[in-house]
């Protein structure tokens, strides 16, 4: 009766992903119906081109950075592991939970979630945002509105005000500092409806 | 021996014949007739009373059967997507991400974490968006025993079980045969009554008698479909020489409107059976039938539509500007063709109950012959219309903003969603004017006001 019958059952190592990206087993079930949705081939991967059809991602300025962030370095697709592992950067942080030193850095404390941020910027991997770096996301977010001076002057600015080893770059401790006021918790996560 | 079979013969086929005639006079006493006049005998309304009964328990029994296995973690259906979305702008959320810098430029300058935004707001839309949900089935909190509307239903209880059998051998076996001949008798009446219909020369008599024979294949076609239609607002009915605007879930629209009065439709001209159907129909009242070529041709098309609204004594035009089917959750963009015409407007909202069966055409799921199967294998149909006041073009206004004025009152009044989006978008990419307009948005926070080819002197950079 029905065509989905466990939805969990069809899912491998659930338990793993689970522990791993702190995702409840219907948060898990709802994104596996989202991937297949999103995977119109029934491939069992996602490519770029199946992102590229959310339409508003797709007018997102920086949508092909976002796209780009799912994908390894060499890779060509991404399988439902992966796609969940990334999309616990943005689960809101567990207040109940304990300090534990000896464990692992969860995917989604204000850390794993700067560091996201961070390598959206660091495209190169590097560990440092360069002044190209900064300038490649300004000219993406701003394109034909502003001149070329102005977007390199941004970009200096910009620079000026978080290095503070003063290497024209932007270390990820910079980075950390410059934003340590704001509430990454409530601004890089997303609440699931039950 | 062979005596002996042959009576057995003559009895079966006596008891065939006795069980078909019992079947037709059922079905013209008990249905055609009160169906051609407009009666009902009030057997629908018990029907759906039974319905709403059964499906409550099933749902019961599901919900009961939810608290006895909370090791399956089967999460309830959400009609409007899986997050909580922010409703703050751009601007807004911008705002409260700078609220840490400590100096005083508030307004201007790049901020590291203005990509916040942007990041969040393209994870949402990859996790869930709005505009691919109106293009799949609404998903149903309670279940109506169809299994193909509910994506999370496994086995509960044997007894649930055994309904739900009960009901696929009611739905399968009894009301599809019925519906089915329904449907083949109202079609052809449809095409024999038109065509006589057209052999007559009088004016008057013939434009009652067409009338006459449209409404009543079209009450003959709704019994096809168990339809149970409610009419709101009957005074503010399209009259002659108007246009008639609706929204577009699927093909039925069409009977579900003709039911309650005669419109003049507008369409391609199809061969086949469709073909069929249209000429007829054409003989008996003017229809507009327009051929592929024609409709590429946006003037020809508009002047064909003029002419006909300009003869008062035309049917009222009917349109759908949506132009393709929408999952009637929300309505999208109208294509201002429809609007640029002229004449008075009768908006008319149509909304679904979508329990007892879901009337959404996905066309790139299903073919009209198995959407047609499917339709006919629901449970049944409750619509509900309503006639909205007529609605004129404004002096200044122009036909883009006049269809959106339209549209917010037929969304308003059924309830559904006023969605900016364009209908065509499930098949086509966006524009780039909708990612431009984003940055456009951006950059106005950024570097303010100024103009974007004026050159910042040195000074003024340093000032800020």
């Amino acid at each position: 009766m029905g065509s989905t019958n466990s939805t969990l059952s069809k899912i491998p190592n659930v338990e793993e992903l689970v522990q791993e990206t702190g995702f409840t087993p219907a948060h898990i079930v709802r994104l596996y119906d989202r991937f297949e949705a999103l995977d119109k081939e029934k491939t069992g991967h996602l490519r770029p081109q199946d992102f590229g059809a959310i339409n508003r991602l797709a007018i997102n300025p920086i949508g092909d950075r976002i796209i780009g962030a799912f994908f390894s370095p060499g890779q060509e697709t991404v399988d439902f592991h992966s796609f969940v592992r990334i999309l616990a950067h943005f689960r809101p942080a567990d207040k109940k939970r304990p300090k534990d030193p000896s464990m692992p850095e969860p995917v989604n404390s204000r850390t794993s979630k700067l560091k996201f941020a961070f390598q959206l910027y660091d495209q190169d991997k590097d560990g440092k945002i360069s002044r190209a770096e900064l300038l490649q996301v300004l000219r993406s977010m701003l394109e034909m509105q502003v001149t070329e001076e102005q977007l390199e002057s941004i970009a200096d600015r910009t620079i000026q005000e978080a290095d503070l080893d003063t290497d024209d770059a932007i270390s990820f401790e910079e980075f950390r500092k410059s934003l340590e006021k704001v509430n990454i918790d409530h601004k890089m996560s997303i609440r699931f409806l039950r | 021996m062979t005596d002996l079979c042959e009576g057995g013969m003559d009895d079966l086929w006596s008891i065939a014949t006795l069980l078909l005639q019992v079947w037709f006079s059922v079905m013209i006493g008990l249905i055609m007739i009160p169906a051609m006049f407009g009666l009902s005998l009030g057997v629908t309304s018990v029907y759906i009373q039974i319905l709403v009964k059964i499906l409550e328990w099933a749902t019961l029994r599901i919900q009961r059967g939810h608290r006895d296995q909370p090791t399956l973690p089967v999460p309830a259906p959400l009609p409007n997507g899986l997050i909580q979305r922010e409703g703050g702008s751009m601007e807004q959320e911008m705002g409260e991400l700078r609220r840490y810098r400590t100096q005083s430029i508030s307004r201007g300058e790049f901020a590291l974490s203005d990509s916040f935004y942007f990041y969040r707001k393209g994870l949402e839309s990859i996790v869930d968006d709005q505009v691919t949900q109106r293009f799949s089935s609404e998903e149903l909190v309670s279940w109506n025993l169809l299994t193909r509307t509910n994506h999370n239903f496994h086995y509960i209880s044997l007894r649930l079980t055994v309904i739900w059998g009960l009901g696929v051998i009611i739905r399968y076996c009894v009301l599809f045969p019925l519906r089915i001949t329904l449907a083949i008798i109202g079609l052809s009446w449809l095409v024999i009554g038109t065509t006589l219909v057209g052999f007559l020369p009088n004016r008057r008599v013939k434009n009652w008698l067409s009338e006459l024979v449209h409404l009543m294949c079209y009450r003959i076609c709704a019994r096809g479909l168990s339809a149970t239609i409610q009419y709101h607002n009957k005074n503010n009915k399209p009259q002659k020489g108007g246009i008639c605007v609706a929204n577009h879930t699927s093909p039925i629209d069409i009977v579900i409107l003709a039911n309650d009065g005669c419109y003049a439709m507008v369409g391609q001209s199809h061969s086949g059976l469709m073909g069929v159907i249209q000429r007829s129909m054409v003989r008996s009242c003017p229809h507009v039938w327009f051929e592929r070529s024609e409709m590429r041709d946006r003037h020809a098309v508009t002047s064909r539509l003029r002419a006909h609204v300009a003869a008062k004594s035309n049917l009222p035009i009917l349109i759908f500007p949506e132009g393709t089917c929408i999952n009637n959750t929300s309505v999208m963009m109208f294509k201002k063709g429809s609007f640029e015409i002229g004449g008075t407007i009768y908006p008319v909202a149509i909304k679904y109950d979508p329990r007892f069966g879901d009337a959404f055409w996905n066309s790139a799921k299903y073919n009209m012959v198995s959407y047609l199967l499917r339709m006919m294998t629901s449970w049944a149909i409750v619509v509900n219309v309503w006639y909205l006041p007529p609605m004129t073009r404004q002096e200044g206004e122009d036909a883009t903003k006049f269809a959106n004025r339209v549209k917010s009152a037929i969304a308003h009044q059924g309830g559904l969603l006023d969605m900016a989006w364009d209908g065509s978008l499930k098949r086509d990419k966006v524009k780039e004017e909708f990612k431009e307009q984003q940055q456009k948005m951006y950059s106005s926070m950024v570097v303010g006001k100024k103009a974007r080819n004026s050159q910042e002197p040195h000074t003024e950079s340093t000032r800020r």
